[in-house]
Parts: structure tokens; C-alpha cells; sequence
């Protein structure tokens, strides 16, 4: 099936679009053999820097590059000044809902947000209930996915509170993009995004717990070498000067978190995590953990800790919740939200779960906790017999499972064999949240490389592009 | 301020980048003896086993000992932990994890080390390429010491990373000698022969010290000479005096870093004043064998000192 989709460059209506123009002009300009050869030497690049990312499941490709497309994706100024308006009221709105959740719980005595959502959610921490972290920030960093329906029409997909990944390959996307076309720089101004390490050390440095005395030590956690992101959680550590710690290097000493170094055990003041609730602490989560640090909960709530995000932020992206989002901003900024949610069919609710089951071959249905493009079903492009096993899966257990329309994404031209052509893509920009609300100009854009595909996750043959906010 | 498993990573990727060039180098002398002999080399191929320790998990796997087997066995058989490719495999995870300890060019060498070794490795290697492989192994592992040396820092990270080399390469050096000790001994009747000049000879090309050899001594082989050489002599880069004094060094540098004296040090020492003072006379007449067997010794118990020492693991 194909839908008919917006293209960001050249829309069948209206012709090429304004903030392509200067980047058409040097494109006509260019020897197509030029750009596959620059193409190549992109893969060589990321191979080179050993970019890579792990899939799980799978021996023999263990470590495989995410595919990288040389054609930019543009953005103008307005549409980003647009946009960073709707994230920066969305994260605040994000931010105060974990605040209530976990202290007063305004929001479901008003009863805007139904009360069993919560107390039955595993992503819920009770353990978080009546914490207020440094700096009274929940979720540090961000990354919002967005998609583009048409020219006026953008919406969020999903908000990423807990830890979102991807933004090295901002970051090397970009670095990659000027190693290759230098002159494209000169010509049309972009407006930087290099700086975001250097943000989003100074905005962790901001969150230290008040106790902390002189410059505050900062460290990113990592599950270990062999997780699927470890090139990013290096990268970042590396990128910002602070150490990258694994559990097995940390552990609580005198009431604070400390790394033990070739000198003796070191504290910490601020952790940037890069694992899962669950794994944080064996003593209040799970004891067969070997990734937590036994006691780091109890550190964190005498508040000498910084963790970001947040123990307890992924109440505020479940996927059920998302559909509540419109709700939820309302509540706590007093106004509609600006970037809209996609209508969504929460399976939980009988007269949904009839609609839904009745149109899931027109339908993309996703596990409420799920991640990554697994166990979801695109309907239109799902087999009969697939819709079939599916609706079991679902009907078994409906409030695992929320359903949205399947919209055409916005297409951005990819270089293909045959020249160009479009291929359907979402934008993940990067907030950072701590005495104020940093968006970087930019952000990931994943494109689904196979032609009509939906699907832009990299663990299912999707890639990535530069994203470009112009100047203007 | 380092990480106790950032120090142990760093110091293991380096004996594994060490090791695999020992291992290209052993396998170039064994062909070079296999070459130039017209006796069956087995003995040779097995002497050369014998120094790289992968004697017994050889004898497991093939019952020849001819070029082939023991070159695919030490160069790219996964299955050994100590062959080419699975030391460049291991250096590599450990660089991976301490990656933030590197810098870019250190780290993009060990990763396009990689990438060439399991290019080159992933067919039987046919013996006429066989050459050009070792040539290979050889030119990426000084593409990475090259990287490394010209753009690390000279602070801790590298003291460990120097720690790590110069350890694996005196028990290099050390297990080489004390594998052919006999041959040096020259109370054996048959020195003088030619055979023993080809012998001699091999020692010296798997340290990859027969030209330097001749400028320091003079053209004729002489047992004591090299022995000399490569226990004692200062200048010469893989002698055991060479590696003590670079060993001590950089524990002196992290002494004094660290405001901290350890164990190490007094073991370092030990064996530096020891080579310092000690003549080769002395050592042939106390036994070759057993000077080597003490100093393997010794040097295994530093290793596990710098460990302990530096809350490595």
C-alpha cells in the first residue's frame, strides 16, 4: 500500500519548497557519481569511528552501522521556532505531571487522568512518592518524536522521559555532513548543533544536589560495552570530559555514590544514567541485578544524589498515558497544547477495543510498553494471517495495547541507485531540562529506507539523516 | 582520576597489542628456519609453539607440525586466546571500554586493526600470501603504538597502557630465550656447526633484532652476545633490561602522581637493580634456565601486584 504523503522537498502541489532551495541549487550542480562516491566514503567514515550499534538476536551482525543518507533534511527557522514552542510547553507540562504524580496527585483527584492508570502501571515507582529531586527537575533529557503530516500539520508520536538514545548520531551525522561537503556549509547557513555535549554538561552541573561543594562530579552510567548504545553513552562521556562508570565500578560510601579509581573510591554527584529503572538499585528493584549499585536509592533520597533522569519518569511517556497528553498540558500550563497528539484507541476501553479489532488492517497497534519498533503491527502492511494471530495477542490482554491511525508521514528525498527518491521520516529533537528548557537546533531524523515502509527504527532497516535548522 | 577498571583495560589492551606482533614475529622466524633448513622443521615449528605458550592447545587440535597448521593456529584460530586475531579482537573490547581514555586516533588505529586482521583472516591464509600477512600484522600494530605515542597525553592513562606493554614484552622476550636456552649454552658439543648460526640467528629475527644485532656486536653470532643483548642490553627495545627500566619508570610516575608508594614498586625494582648489576658471566654460570624461570616468575607477580596495587577489575 502507499500513502500519499507530504514530501518536505518537492510537494506534488506546490514545487520545490523554500528552504530546499539553496541546497537544490548546489545539487544540480553536482556529478551523480560524485555523491555515490561521497556516499561510500560516509560508511567508510562511521565504520572507521566505529559508529556502530548492536542487534540484538542476531550473531553474525552483531555490530552493524545505522544506514546514513547524504541528502539533509531542512527545517526553516519559523517551522522550528514553531515546534520548540510546542516541546518547551510539552517538557514543562511532562515535568510538573511527574511532580504531581508523586506527591499530591492533583491530577487524578481532579480526575483528568483516570486513577488505575497509575497505581497499575509497572512504570510507576511507588518508591518515588514524595521525593522531589535536585533541582525539583524529573526528566533531564528529552527527545520528543515528532511527525509531519503537511505543511502546517506536525504531531508527537511519543515522548521519550526515561532515556532517550540517539543523539550521538546527531552529533556524527552532522561532524560527517561537513567532512564531506564543506562548501555546503559556506554556502547555506545551518545553525550548529555541536555545542550539545558542552549543554548538556552544564545543565547536569546545574541539577547538583545542593549539598555539593565546588564543581560538582559528573558520570555517565552504562550497562557495559555490550549494550546496544554503548557507542553513544562513550561518546557522550567522552564528549562532555567525565567519566563513563558501569555498576561494578560504583558502590555507596559514607552515605554518597563513589567510582573506585586507581586511587581509592571517588564520590559522585551527578549520574547520567543510561539503564532502566529496574536496574538501579538491587535492593529496591531487583536483586538478580548485576548492573545496579545496592543503596542508591537510599542516597538519593537524603538527596545527595542527582540521578537524571529520574527513578519513575517513564509514568510520563507510557504509551497509555501519551493519549492523555492533550489533558495533561492543559492542566498544568493553563493552555492548549500547542503540538498535537495522534488521535489514539487505548484497547483498555471495551468500545475501542470493538473499534479496534474490527480495523486493525487500517490500524498501527503498539505494546503500551514496548520500544524500538518491536511488537508492533502496521496493519495495512500486515498479512491477513499476521492481523489474525495479532488480534489474539491483543484480545488476551487489551491494556497492553493502544492503537493509533496509520498516517502518512512526511517523505524526504533519500540518494538511491536510481537518484533521488522519498522515503518516509520522523524528527527527534533533544531537550535539555534544568534551571531552564534547552532545545538544540536540530535533533535526529530517522528515515524508513525501504520504499512505503512506516517503520524508521533502526533495529528494522531504518536510517539516519542530517537535520537542518536554517538560519533564518 | 581513573577508573580501577579503566586502568585494567587500558593495561590489558596493550599486552594483547603486544602480543599479537609477538605472535607475527615468532611465526616469521619459524618460516625463516623453515626456509632456510633442509631438515624437517618440525622441531623448529614446535620451538616456536613453545615460546608463544600455545604448545599443548596445538597438540589438541593437529598432530603435524608444518607451516601451515601452526600459522593458521597462532595467526587466526579464534579457538586460541592468544592467536593474532583474537588478541587483536580482545585488545579491541578492552579499547572499546576504556574508549574515553583514548584518544581518536588511538582508537580509530585499533578499530581499522581490526577491521584488516578479520579481512585478511577470514580465509586459511595460503602459504604464498603468508608473508605479506605477517608484513600486515606488523604494519597495523605499529600503526597503533604510532597513533598511540604521538597523540596520548603522558599522564597516568598512559602509564598504564605502558605498564601493560612492557610487562607482556619481557615475558616475551623472556619465554624466547628460555625456550632455545639450550642452544646458547656452549657447552654443547656441536657449536660450530652452521646449523646453530641458523639457530642463533632465529632467536635474534623473532625479536626482530638480527640487523641491530651486528651494530652493536659484530657480525659472527656468539652466544653470550645475544644473550647479553637481550637480557641486558639498555638501548635494545625488547630486552629485558629495557623493559624493567620503562617498567619502573612509569610506576615511578604513578608514585609520584599518587602521592602513594605499593608493592610494585619494590618488585620492579628489585628485578631492575638485579639486570643493573648483573653480568652475563654471572648468569650463564648460575644457569640460563634458571635465571629465565625466576624472572618469568617475578615478572607474572608484578603483573599481579599492579593489579592489586591499582584496584584493577
Amino acid at each position: 500500500m502507499r500513502l500519499a504523503a507530504f514530501d518536505e522537498m518537492l510537494p506534488e502541489v506546490s514545487g520545490l519548497r523554500r528552504p530546499y532551495s539553496a541546497y537544490d541549487r548546489w545539487l544540480k550542480e553536482q556529478d551523480p557519481a560524485r555523491l555515490t562516491e561521497k556516499m561510500q566514503d560516509a560508511e567508510r567514515v562511521f565504520r572507521k569511528t566505529g559508529i556502530t550499534f548492536a542487534v540484538y538476536g542476531e550473531q553474525e551482525a552483531s555490530e552493524r552501522l545505522i544506514p546514513f543518507d547524504i541528502v539533509p533534511r531542512i527545517i526553516s527557522g519559523n517551522e522550528w521556532r514553531r515546534l520548540t514552542q510546542g516541546i518547551e510547553q510539552r517538557v514543562q507540562a511532562l515535568n510538573a505531571f511527574l511532580d504531581d504524580i508523586y506527591h499530591r496527585q492533583e491530577i487524578l483527584r481532579a480526575g483528568r487522568v483516570p486513577r488505575e492508570l497509575i497505581a497499575r502501571n509497572e512504570a510507576f515507582l511507588p518508591e518515588m512518592i514524595g521525593v522531589r529531586p535536585p533541582a525539583g527537575v524529573y526528566t533531564h533529557i528529552i527527545g520528543v518524536d515528532i511527525v509531519r503530516i503537511s505543511e502546517d500539520e506536525f504531531y508527537v508520536l511519543e515522548d521519550n522521559a526515561r532515556t532517550p538514545s540517539g543523539v550521538s548520531y546527531m552529533l556524527e551525522n552532522r561532524e560527517t555532513m561537513m567532512q564531506l561537503f564543506p562548501e555546503l556549509f559556506q554556502k547555506i547557513k545551518v545553525r550548529p548543533v555541536e555545542n550539545y555535549p558542552q549543554l548538556l554538561r552544564q545543565s547536569l552541573a546545574a541539577v547538583r544536589p545542593q549539598s555539593t561543594k565546588g564543581a560538582p562530579t559528573i558520570a555517565v552510567l552504562t550497562p557495559g560495552s555490550f549494550n546496544s548504545a554503548y557507542f553513544e553513552h562513550a561518546f557522550l562521556a567522552d564528549q562532555m570530559g567525565v567519566q563513563l562508570v558501569e555498576g561494578q565500578d560504583l558502590r555507596v560510601v559514607d552515605g554518597h555514590v563513589a567510582m573506585r579509581t586507581t586511587e581509592g573510591y571517588k564520590q559522585i554527584d551527578v549520574l547520567y544514567r543510561r539503564v532502566d529503572d529496574s536496574f538501579l538499585d538491587p535492593l529496591t528493584f531487583r536483586p538478580d541485578s548485576a548492573l545496579g549499585i545496592p543503596g542508591i536509592m537510599d542516597v538519593y533520597r537524603a538527596g545527595n544524589i542527582t540521578i537524571a533522569n529520574a527513578p519513575g519518569t517513564g509514568i510520563a511517556d507510557d504509551k497509555a498515558i501519551y493519549s492523555y497528553m492533550p489533558e495533561i498540558i492543559e492542566f498544568y500550563t493553563g493552555r492548549k497544547a500547542i503540538l498535537g497528539n495522534i488521535p489514539t484507541w487505548r484497547c483498555s476501553e471495551p468500545d475501542s477495543l470493538k473499534y479496534v479489532l474490527e480495523h486493525i488492517d487500517e490500524l498501527v497497534i503498539k505494546e503500551v510498553h514496548g520500544s524500538g519498533g518491536y511488537g508492533m503491527l502496521v496493519g495495512p502492511a500486515a498479512t491477513k494471517k499476521e492481523c489474525e494471530t495479532f488480534a489474539k495477542k491483543l484480545a488476551a490482554k487489551p491494556s497492553n495495547y493502544i492503537a493509533q491511525p496509520t498516517l502518512a508521514l512526511s517523505t524526504c528525498p533519500i540518494l538511491t541507485e536510481k537518484g533521488l527518491a522519498p522515503r518516509h521520516v520522523d524528527l527527534r529533537p533533544y531537550v535539555l531540562v534544568s534551571d531552564r528548557i534547552q532545545i538544540v537546533p536540530g535533533g535526529l531524523t530517522r528515515v524508513a529506507l525501504k520504499e512505503g515502509s512506516l517503520v524508521v527504527n533502526s533495529s528494522q532497516g531504518g536510517g539516519t539523516k542530517d537535520t537542518w535548522v536554517l538560519d533564518d | 582520576m581513573l577508573l580501577g577498571r579503566t586502568a585494567n583495560g587500558l593495561y590489558w589492551m596493550n599486552r594483547y597489542i603486544e602480543r599479537a606482533e609477538n605472535m607475527a614475529r615468532l611465526v616469521d622466524a619459524g618460516l625463516r628456519m623453515a626456509l632456510t633448513r633442509t631438515q624437517s622443521a618440525s622441531e623448529e615449528w614446535n620451538s616456536v609453539l613453545l615460546s608463544a605458550g600455545s604448545d599443548v592447545t596445538f597438540s589438541q587440535k593437529y598432530s603435524d607440525y608444518t607451516a601451515a597448521n601452526v600459522a593458521d593456529f597462532l595467526l587466526r584460530d579464534t579457538s586460541n586466546p592468544s592467536s593474532a586475531m583474537s588478541s587483536i579482537e580482545t585488545a579491541r573490547n578492552n579499547a572499546r571500554m576504556v574508549r574515553t581514555a583514548l584518544t581518536r586516533e588511538t582508537w580509530e588505529s585499533i578499530n581499522e586493526a581490526w577491521m584488516a586482521l578479520k579481512r585478511m583472516l577470514a580465509k586459511p591464509i595460503d602459504e604464498r600470501d603468508l608473508p605479506s600477512v605477517l608484513d600486515a600484522i606488523k604494519r597495523e600494530t605499529a600503526l597503533i603504538r604510532g597513533s598511540f605515542y604521538g597523540t596520548m597525553l603522558r599522564n597516568e592513562i598512559f602509564d598504564f597502557s605502558q605498564l601493560g606493554t612492557y610487562v607482556e614484552r619481557a615475558d616475551n622476550t623472556a619465554r624466547i630465550l628460555d625456550v632455545k636456552y639450550y642452544v646458547l649454552l656452549p657447552s654443547i658439543s656441536w657449536v660450530g656447526s652452521t646449523l646453530d648460526n641458523y639457530q642463533w640467528e632465529s632467536i635474534l629475527r623473532s625479536v626482530s633484532a638480527h640487523r641491530s644485532y651486528r651494530w652493536v656486536y659484530d657480525a659472527d653470532y656468539k652466544p653470550t652476545n645475544i644473550a647479553d643483548y637481550l637480557i641486558l642490553n639498555v638501548r635494545m627495545p625488547r630486552s629485558l633490561m629495557f623493559c624493567y627500566r620503562f617498567l619502573s619508570e612509569h610506576l615511578k610516575f604513578l608514585g609520584d602522581d599518587y602521592g602513594e608508594r605499593h608493592a610494585c614498586h619494590a618488585t620492579a625494582e628489585k628485578t631492575q637493580t638485579m639486570l643493573r648489576a648483573g653480568s652475563i658471566k654471572d648468569i650463564f654460570d648460575t644457569g640460563l634456565h634458571e635465571f629465565l624461570a625466576n624472572f618469568i616468575r617475578d615478572n607474572t607477580k608484578l603483573g599481579d601486584e599492579i593489579a592489586q596495587d591499582y584496584r584493577f577489575n
